[in-house]
């Protein structure tokens, strides 16, 4: 979880205009002991409905989007620094090897210091889209994602009142139609004592994936080529 | 009771009476749940209006009664059902999310935090904003 890492650059880049905002696609009773351990002094939001998700295309977490002072997004929303490394981990002690840590914790360093240098140097930043560029590495919304919307929140509200059987469907139809939706499969999965929705679902998900990324690579410096 | 919701909102409506897949509500609740009202020219929400169809009104307006589910599928608009509890949710087109997001105008959001406390994007102006998404699970 990454609450801490945003908080010590919340901290570090507090008097030069910048803010992080979190949003937790969560429940707010399982967001709760992250925030609670995190402390953070930025704003962390519980976004029960995924609405944000939505209204940005994120599929995953973490994604982020870089926004200027006058609103406008200089980066669309995209991996904000986790590598795949995970897939390689020991499943059976959930262990990763001193290398798989490294490039984990050098993917995440990477784009914390683009995200700095923008702040420093706003438009000038190498790291900072034009709005051209920012248009070219938009993805979009289909069809299919804003109905999967609607049976997402659908399912929320009917497993709120009680409604398991029934919300059960409507999160089935909501994968399937926005399959890529990692965050609508994993908010409705079965989650192990820990929190984690990694049971044998996800992981047969994960390989499925063969070749392709869970985390989608980005068009940044240091990290376009990983 | 039916329960209809949408993007921020979720609202019991007693007049409702949903019939296979059509969904009549009183005009004046139909108006507060989607912003859409029936005027002589048309759906109309705020400056936008939709001409109804010559020759189908009765599919859109019965009495003072609107039929929302309707006037979604006219509209192109997704809408999911739960019969068993009378609930449906009206939702927004993807053609108007990805118009938003080409604008490259950060689509404004209001969420609350732990306490209960509601913080809007738009309240973030003058500041440059990582917005980072994660969850627990």
């Amino acid at each position: 979880m990454d609450l801490s890492v945003w908080q010590a650059l919340h901290e570090e880049l507090a008097n030069h205009d910048f803010t992080v905002v979190a949003v937790a696609f969560d429940e707010p009773e399982a967001a709760r002991p992250w925030i609670e351990a995190a402390s953070p002094t930025y704003p962390c939001l519980i976004d029960r409905n995924h609405e944000v998700a939505e209204l940005y295309h994120m599929v995953n977490v973490p994604q982020a989007a870089w926004i200027d002072e006058a609103g406008r997004i200089v980066r669309p929303p995209e991996n904000a620094g986790q590598s795949d490394a995970f897939r390689r981990m020991d499943r059976a002690t959930g262990q990763m090897s001193a290398e798989q840590i490294e490039e984990r914790r050098r993917t995440k360093a990477t784009y914390v210091s683009a995200v700095r240098d923008w702040v420093h140097r706003g438009e000038a930043s190498e790291h900072a889209f034009d709005r051209n560029a920012a248009r070219a590495h938009l993805r979009l919304p289909d069809s299919g994602v804003a109905e999967a919307y609607v049976h997402f929140r659908l399912a929320q509200h009917l497993r709120l009142a009680g409604r398991d059987d029934e919300a059960a469907v409507h999160f089935a139809q909501a994968s399937r139609l926005h399959p890529s939706a990692w965050n609508i499969f994993r908010q409705s999965a079965e989650k192990a004592e820990n929190g984690l929705a990694t049971g044998e679902d996800f992981w047969k998900r994960v390989e499925a994936l063969g070749d392709e990324p869970y985390h989608l690579p980005i068009d940044m410096k240091g990290l376009a080529d990983d | 009771m039916t329960t209809i919701l949408t993007e921020h909102a979720e609202r019991a409506v007693a007049g409702a009476r949903a019939d296979g897949e059509d969904l009549w509500l009183p005009a004046a609740d139909a108006e507060r749940a989607t912003g859409w009202a029936l005027k002589p020219e048309g759906f109309c929400r705020g400056e936008v209006c939709v001409p109804v169809p010559p020759g189908r009104a009765r599919e859109f307006a019965d009495g003072g009664d609107i039929n929302v589910a309707a006037l979604w599928r006219h509209l192109g608009l997704p809408l999911a059902r739960d019969a068993s509890s009378e609930t449906w949710a009206l939702g927004a087109s993807a053609a108007a999310r990805s118009e938003q997001l080409r604008s490259l105008e950060a689509p404004d959001f209001s969420l609350p935090d732990l306490d209960g406390r509601e913080h809007s994007l738009a309240s973030q102006r003058g500041n440059k904003v990582l917005l980072v998404s994660w969850a627990s699970w």
